[in-house]
């Protein structure tokens, strides 16, 4: 890889991880403690949402990030053929 | 068959289990024995990293917290599984393209510096060793309350048990029993979970009955019956700001232990770490998402049962007594008028409740055979060997690869380091062992220190090293001292009766925002950033090299080369 493809790989990459964190704050921080007292007008089966989102839904979506996160790397390192996985159609090849 | 010898089964069929994979998976080589050799697959990893970081606190103690806490102990389960997000976009994925062995490796590599380095040493050394005594002392109760051996004789059998397997495969050893000793915790902790959900909601899945049952519902009105605050109010305990404070803490603490992060140089690249952590999470989140179910359950039934009954009606519910003997569950009619009545008032009280029995006495409660009670005995073991065997191999690493190969001898060849490796496994468990056999008093205080030192130092120090090209030597070192000393200052001023043998009184109360002693770590974290950010733009940047390093570990190609020539350099 280049120095200008370089760059332009790390600016996806913290575009990326820039948009998957503010949901993670999101989810976490927000729903689940400065806004719970708000969610918990509403409810979700027998409980208050804001409640559900602390204890349940919140560490559901950070699963969802990370995947979601590997996913997308594995779609931009390929872009950028800069993977390091040695599939057998994708050998890693001596030269840079 | 009686609980006892099932338990006694259970726990020896596992033990032969672990000592299997063990003497399967011994090394002869260092990069074996420190980083499993760098070959361990992406899901094998994320289930050793799971039984690596859920302890017996976890398993026993975990949803009793909660249980207790209500909402407020929401700040373990968004703490102890927000800090993988962290981790798995932030820093995996770099510190296993840098590919060496420890977290000090990379302070000291990054930083250009020695002192960086075993400032490093020092920080793991202390949150590891803090760690594992709890981690001894788990199995030495398992031991005694399920097998009726003393509490010395449980911790004797654990230490040889751990020893065995860490010093014959080290890193690479202790990754396989992990991956076992992870199937037996979280099978033991669901099969009592599932069946108290059947019985308490009619559903089979406890995360299910907990949103679509009337549980909630009714606990809520029980809870405002007896005169606490519903069982969903936010901030009973803990005031937001202080709730914040310590999920951050909790999280950052969490991405920046020094036995967690380990765990990520050993898959095979880049690609491999990112997936381990959604694997490891995904482990976890399956107990994390089944504890407060439990909570919530144990509660409503240990309320519903006992609340308002005659000593002798509550006589008549075998769980009751069993757990009564034990000093766990006790009753007394105070006000003589042969009912038991509970309240919010523990002078009053009529009942009180042990955290531990939320967990311990579920299968009872469920009315499940008793080899379901023994199972819960091998995997609250597996919880806490588990990670007492990832700490004891920090613990390791720290002093046998950071101090003595990087610093004191830096000709050692293979054969000598993985000897050196093995004897100071065997010292740490040593010294694991006598601390789980006389604990110091404070073991609860210092595991806020635990996860207050990492957030303060190692985070920011790493986050930085990865992302800031610019952070350099004199910058880390003076935002870890800084940072460090604030959050020491804090902890100890604010607990010194509980540290400090002879003082009575806190030196200080909490007298930043009313923040306790397990936030401060957040503030601590922000001080080493703001600290490092500006320091290193006051001194000379760092040199070429340092910056080709920086350069490499952000474009995840070819790691597995970069390792080759690097082994061969060394």
């Amino acid at each position: 890889m280049k120095a200008k493809e370089k760059q332009h790989y790390w600016r996806q990459n913290m575009q990326v991880i820039g948009v998957l964190l503010s949901i993670w704050a999101i989810v976490s921080i927000g729903a689940g403690i400065l806004f719970v007292e708000q969610l918990n007008a509403i409810h979700l089966g027998g409980l208050p949402l804001g409640f559900w989102m602390a204890q349940q839904g919140a560490i559901f979506v950070f699963v969802i990030i990370i995947f979601a996160y590997a996913r997308i790397m594995d779609r931009i390192d390929a872009a950028h053929h800069a993977t390091d996985d040695d599939e057998p159609e994708a050998p890693a090849s001596d030269t840079e | 068959m009686t609980v006892e010898v099932w338990t006694f089964l259970f726990i020896t069929l596992t033990f032969i289990v672990y000592l299997y994979i063990g003497w399967q998976s011994r090394v002869s080589e260092s990069s074996g024995f420190y980083v499993a050799g760098q070959g361990v697959p992406a899901i094998a990893n994320g289930a050793a990293t799971a039984a690596d970081w859920m302890s017996a606190a976890s398993f026993i103690s975990m949803a009793g917290l909660i249980s207790f806490l209500g909402y407020d102990g929401s700040i373990y389960l968004l703490g102890w599984t927000g800090g993988y997000v962290l981790l798995a976009l932030l820093l995996a994925p770099y510190l296993r393209k840098f590919g060496k062995y420890t977290v000090p490796d990379f302070v000291g590599d990054r930083y250009y510096s020695t002192t960086a380095r075993i400032i490093a040493v020092i920080c793991a050394l202390f949150v590891s060793i803090t760690y594992v005594a709890g981690q001894m002392r788990g199995v030495g109760i398992v031991f005694s309350r399920f097998l009726e051996v003393d509490v010395e004789v449980g911790v004797f059998i654990g230490m040889i048990i751990v020893a065995f397997f860490a010093v014959l495969g080290g890193m690479k050893g202790i990754t396989w029993t992990q991956v076992a000793q992870y199937c037996v915790l979280i099978v033991a902790f669901l099969i009592p979970a599932i069946a108290i959900s059947i019985k308490l909601t009619g559903w089979p899945v406890p995360q299910l009955g907990l949103v679509f049952s009337d549980i909630m519902p009714k606990l809520n009105q029980i809870q405002v019956d007896l005169g606490f605050s519903e069982y969903t109010q936010p901030f009973a305990h803990k005031s937001m700001l202080d709730m914040l404070f310590i999920t951050i803490a909790l999280m950052v603490g969490t991405a920046g232990l020094p036995h967690v992060i380990v765990r990520f140089y050993t898959v095979k690249n880049v690609r491999a770490a990112r997936y381990s952590a959604g694997w490891a999470l995904l482990f976890i989140a399956i107990l994390y998402t089944t504890a407060p179910a439990l909570a919530t359950f144990a509660r409503y039934n240990l309320i519903d049962s006992l609340h308002g009954k005659s000593i002798a009606e509550i006589h008549e519910l075998d769980w009751a007594t069993k757990w009564e003997a034990t000093g766990l569950l006790g009753f007394d009619d105070k006000n003589g008028d042969g009912v038991i009545q509970m309240t919010n008032d523990t002078a009053t009280s009529e009942l009180a409740i042990d955290r531990d029995i939320i967990v311990l006495s579920t299968p009872e409660v469920a009315q499940l055979a008793p080899w379901v009670v023994a199972l819960m005995a091998a995997g609250g073991l597996a919880a806490a060997l588990s990670t007492a065997a990832g700490l004891l191999l920090v613990i390791s690493s720290s002093i046998a690869h950071d101090i003595y190969f990087r610093l004191i001898n830096p000709d050692a060849d293979e054969k000598k380091r993985v000897l050196v490796g093995r004897i100071m496994v065997v010292a740490a468990v040593v010294v694991a062992g006598y601390f789980g056999v006389n604990p110091p008093g404070f073991v609860g205080e210092v595991v806020a220190f635990a996860f207050g030192l990492a957030a303060a130092s190692f985070f920011p120090v790493i986050l930085l090293g990865i992302f800031d090209r610019r952070a350099n030597r004199e910058g880390a070192i003076a935002g870890m001292i800084v940072g460090l000393g604030f959050t020491v200052f804090y902890i100890v001023g604010t607990t010194a009766q509980k540290i400090i043998p002879g003082v009575e009184e806190p030196f200080f109360g909490n007298w930043l925002f009313g923040i306790s002693p397990q936030g401060i770590g957040t503030v601590g974290m922000m001080l080493n950033f703001a600290v490092s950010l500006v320091v290193s733009r006051l001194t000379p940047p760092p040199p070429a090299e340092v910056v080709a390093i920086i350069d490499s570990l952000r474009v995840p190609d070819h790691p597995g080369r970069a390792i080759i020539l690097d082994e061969a350099t060394e």
